[in-house]
């Protein structure tokens, strides 16, 4: 079947098997390799992208479905070749590690941060309880996103700027 | 033993505001040189991987735990649209490769030819256009078994009448692996005999998963033209698994390169070789075009390498007023259904003889028998140091076990028997030569920060409440660094690592790892030891790894074991770059080499700081047209291979402070402080973020995670449904602090920090919980502690979970 939808951005159509998911969609079909998978019981959290601005978990979303929406992943998450403050936050408090559940991490922390510009700790932590990570431990996610918090976007440095 | 200097060095300060603080050449906190391709998703791990015309693999995968296979019908998944291949157990007997030696001197089946011996075991493999077309056609495999008792309890492998798993095995009546022993026996009844104390205590330490986030998978690329294999693959041993691919496959090493690309995660759990690397490999031969293999999350968890499985008996003796005297422990040790335990093969329990812990010892002894269950084979992982993890938990149960015995403070009754100061290197009543600890300053640390005092007094009066609040500790000592070549090989590769080290004429290097990254931050850590010795900014060193035809040989991530290895390597070979500087620069300054001085980045003339000549010069000059001295070649560059002379011992200081809920027994960490000594820090911001990470795992361990089996062998864990791992909710803010005692044998002084704090964590957990629990007159809980099991233990009923 034929679908269309944006993502980061961009309009594509494609033509896919009815059943194909959503994060094999942008993984396989799209080439973007940064939102990854990691279970088959949509508990990590991995493949989060934001469609319409919320997180959804991509492989519980089949592509056909994503169908006239606006899909956000990893690689739209610096705008204008400016990194968004998450992705800076994340470089500042030590946010990664393995780096695997990184992407899924940031956008549902950019999500928060859009309704919430100043969560507390314990909102952080509520709002990343669906995403695993099996290195950090979790509190320097927790630092970064409330580095992002605090640092909105006019300290983002220009893309292609090492850090 | 042949000690090094250790450099003594100070540790800058992390100090956000001042930018150049935050760049040190050398030593200190900086951000990430991997940091910036993650944050763009432009990490490049396994299934990002894509080579023109590749094609997708699938296994099936037995239902059953023992069962004899009758037959293995292909014929309407061969006939499926998109099959290029079905490769079965037969097919792999022609080739010679249905079984493959393990990594423990014991065959395990790549494809199954006479029977399944645990759930999950692979029996046919699927080629395909897509991993959509090839999952189709694993449901058209038609296998039929006949379905065998299985040995599920590790208690009963042993028995006269239980099923022999392993009857492949020529002569083999039972499911006895191997029994092992450490310590001195006789020496050790001894001391029981006449202590005053005498405690002892079953506990299990259950076998749990690394799970890391990116599960396995390979894309191997057979060019039959010129027989060159390139087999990417989730591996933290890259250069070992070539070898044993050479070995096995009959490849001829040199005609394989196998790739580490960016690594989701490993913790042991990418340390072996997976019967669907060697069908990739298989496939692409098969079918003259790439083959990629990604297992799902259930396969990861069922099939592939666990840890633990320890069913430990300890004691302990000591006097009335608290000296601790000896401990002894037996060990039944459950191996699955192959033997294929990655570890040193003289130790086939790894390390678990540093179950002496921190503490000044008259005796020890233990022993362990490992035994085959119809389980998924693997034992070494997660984080384990080579089961110190296990031996750390039983030696701070058991301690914590005594102090109850003694009504006696726990604090207090560890700052009493730790080994001294003054006694490092300290020979321990096992066999290990403990480099350097500064015990009882870093007990004392934890306890400040804790405010020790404060907590018992509030917890006296919760208990006064009725509520349940539990203060648990563990100091833990660990081994790693493996290991000098005189004790340590796997599969008789020797344990030491290359390094290469090359100067560019503008004075920006390049360095070259036999280590493989799997978050650790190799790319940055290994850059500041390069600066940290010859002055050149991190940011002009690039960190090549994780490929076998541009790296030198060594034996790979896991155990803790790349900054005492190949950390050492790295600095010794900067020091060789360094000397050899100095002979250039001492043609270029017509002065005898030594009448030159070092400092950071440049070599100077004794009493003339003026005339010095720094690294980049150096390093033009030696590829440019300056007279070099006799014997100095036109280069800077150096090589070497390292030998460890002995192992580090890290060790820490941890406090855990726990609530339970008295109406469900739900375990609530409220606080959790680490002091953790690795000797000197290289990055004290990655170092945290190893103890973090750490910690979380032992939560994880403590509280939530276990693989368990029903009655017919069926894996109860096989799902993130199933397998609890701890989310941001389930862990608090780690309280971390440090102290630093070098290691007398490193070069830099650093000891190996990765697995310190999985290894230390789950003892201080669970001893809180038995704390918490006091009350109800218990001295012990098995992990993990989920509500059930706590509150079968409040109602009396404390059961082990296996
Ligand atoms: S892959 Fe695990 S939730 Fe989507
Ligand atoms: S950084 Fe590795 S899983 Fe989160």
């Amino acid at each position: 079947m034929q679908i269309t939808m944006t993502v980061n951005g961009d309009s594509v159509t494609r033509d896919v098997e009815p059943r194909v998911l959503l994060v094999h969609f942008l993984r396989d079909v799209l080439g973007l390799t940064g939102t990854h998978w990691g279970c088959d019981t949509s508990n990590c959290g991995l493949c989060s992208v934001l469609m319409d601005g919320a997180p959804v978990k991509s492989c519980t979303v089949l592509a056909a479905m994503a169908a006239g929406h606006e899909i956000r992943t990893v690689e739209g998450l610096a705008v204008g070749g400016t990194l968004d403050p998450v992705q800076q936050g994340f470089m500042e408090e030590h946010g990664l590690q393995c780096g695997f559940c990184t992407p899924g991490m940031m956008l549902t922390a950019r999500a928060l941060l859009d309704k919430n510009p100043d969560p507390d700790e314990d909102t952080i932590r509520e709002a990343i309880s669906g995403q695993i990570c099996r290195c950090t431990g979790y509190a320097t996610i927790v630092r970064s996103i409330q580095w992002a918090a605090k640092h909105p976007a006019e300290s983002s440095r220009p893309e292609g700027v090492p850090a | 033993m042949t000690a090094v200097t250790p450099l003594t060095m100070t540790e800058r300060a992390a100090n956000p505001a001042a930018a150049a603080e935050d760049r040190p050449i050398g030593f200190g906190r900086l951000q990430r040189k991997e940091d910036p391709r993650f944050i763009r998703g432009k990490g490049h791990y396994l299934d990002d991987v894509t080579l023109p015309g590749m094609l997708h693999g699938a296994m099936l995968r037995s239902p059953y735990a023992h069962a004899r296979l009758i037959s293995v019908d292909t014929s309407a998944a061969l006939a499926h649209p998109g099959v290029h291949a079905v490769i079965t157990g037969k097919d792999l007997e022609g080739l010679n490769l249905a079984w493959a030696p393990t990594l423990s001197a014991d065959v395990m089946a790549i494809l199954a030819t006479d029977k399944v011996r645990f759930q999950g075991q692979e029996v046919a493999f699927v080629v395909a256009d897509d991993r959509y077309a090839a999952r189709d056609a694993l449901e058209l495999i038609d296998v039929e078994y006949d379905v065998l008792p299985p040995v599920v309890d590790a208690r009963r492998a042993l028995e006269p009448d239980a099923p022999v798993i392993r009857d492949d095995l020529e002569g083999r009546t039972d499911n006895h692996i191997f029994d092992w022993e450490a310590g001195d026996r006789a020496a050790t009844d001894e001391v029981f005999a006449r202590a005053d104390v005498v405690v002892s205590q079953d506990m299990v330490y259950p076998r749990v998963h690394p799970a890391p986030m990116e599960t396995c998978g390979a894309v191997a690329d057979y060019d039959a033209v010129d027989g060159k294999l390139t087999l990417y693959e989730t591996t933290q041993a890259p250069h070992a698994h070539r070898t044993l691919y050479a070995l096995v496959a009959g490849i001829p090493e040199h005609k394989i390169r196998v790739v580490a690309p960016d690594i989701g995660g490993g913790f042991g759990n990418k340390v072996g070789i997976y019967p669907g690397y060697v069908c990739a490999v298989v496939g692409s031969i098969v079918t003259g075009r790439p083959v990629k293999w990604v297992e799902d999350r259930s396969e990861n968890l069922m099939s592939t390498s666990f840890a633990r499985d320890y069913l430990m008996h300890g004691e302990i003796a000591a006097t009335r007023d608290g000296r601790i005297l000896a401990v002894r422990t037996n060990v039944l040790a459950d191996h699955g259904a192959f033997n294929a335990t990655a570890q040193p093969t003289k130790y086939p329990a790894g390390f678990f003889h540093i179950f002496t812990g921190s503490y000044d010892l008259e005796a020890a002894h233990c022993t362990v028998t490992g035994v085959y269950t119809n389980k998924a084979p693997g034992g070494v992982a997660y984080a384990c140091s080579f089961r110190v993890t296990e031996a750390v938990y039983l030696v701070e149960r058991m301690v914590d076990v005594l102090a109850a015995e003694l009504e006696m403070d726990p604090a207090e009754l560890r700052l009493r028997n730790f080994i001294r100061p003054e006694q490092f290197p300290y020979a321990n009543a096992t066999g290990w030569e403990y480099d350097s600890g500064e015990y009882e300053t870093a007990m004392r640390k934890a306890l400040d920060m804790a405010g020790y005092d404060e907590l018992r007094h509030e917890q006296a009066q919760a208990r006064e409440r009725g509520e349940l609040m539990g203060i648990g500790i563990a100091f833990f000592t660990e081994t790693v660094g493996a290991g000098p070549r005189k004790h340590m090989d796997i599969v008789g590769l020797g344990m030491g690592d290359g390094a290469e080290l090359r100067v560019h004429p503008t004075g920006k290097a390049v360095v070259r790892l036999s280590v493989q990254t799997q978050g650790q931050g190799h790319e940055t850590t290994f850059a500041q030891i390069v600066a940290e010795e010859l002055g050149i900014p991190p940011e002009d060193i690039e960190v090549v790894h994780g490929d076998t035809d541009q790296t030198p040989f060594g034996l790979g991530t896991y155990g803790s074991r790349s900054t005492p290895v190949s950390g050492a390597a790295v600095s010794l070979v900067s020091r060789k770059v360094r000397e050899k500087a100095k002979l250039i620069a001492g043609a270029m300054l017509e002065a005898r080499p030594e009448d030159l001085e070092w400092e950071k980045g440049r070599w100077f003339v004794k009493g003339d700081p003026e005339q010095s000549k720094t690294v980049a010069e150096i390093a033009m000059a030696a590829h440019g047209t300056v007279a070099l001295p006799e014997g100095v070649e036109g280069s800077l560059e150096a090589q070497i291979t390292y030998d460890p002379p002995n192992l580090t011992f890290p060790f820490g200081a941890y406090i855990c402070v726990v609530d339970i809920d008295p109406g469900t027994g739900v375990v609530k960490v409220r606080r959790f402080i680490a002091v953790d000594d690795c000797g000197t820090r290289i990055n004290p911001m990655i170092i945290e973020g190893q103890i973090h990470g750490g910690l979380a795992d032992g939560v994880g361990m403590a509280l939530m995670e276990m693989i368990a089996f029903d009655e017919e062998g069926n894996c109860l864990g096989g799902s993130f449904m199933d397998y609890l791992i701890p989310t941001a909710m389930e862990v608090p803010d780690w309280e971390t602090g440090h102290t630093v005692t070098p290691s007398p044998h490193h070069p830099i002084g650093a000891k190996g920090v990765g697995e310190s704090a999985t290894v230390g964590s789950p003892p201080a957990i669970v001893n809180a919980v038995v704390d918490a629990l006091q009350p109800f007159g218990l001295r012990h809980v098995d992990m993990p502690c989920t509500p059930a099991r706590v509150w079968a233990a409040m109602q009396g009923r404390p059961e082990p979970p296996v």
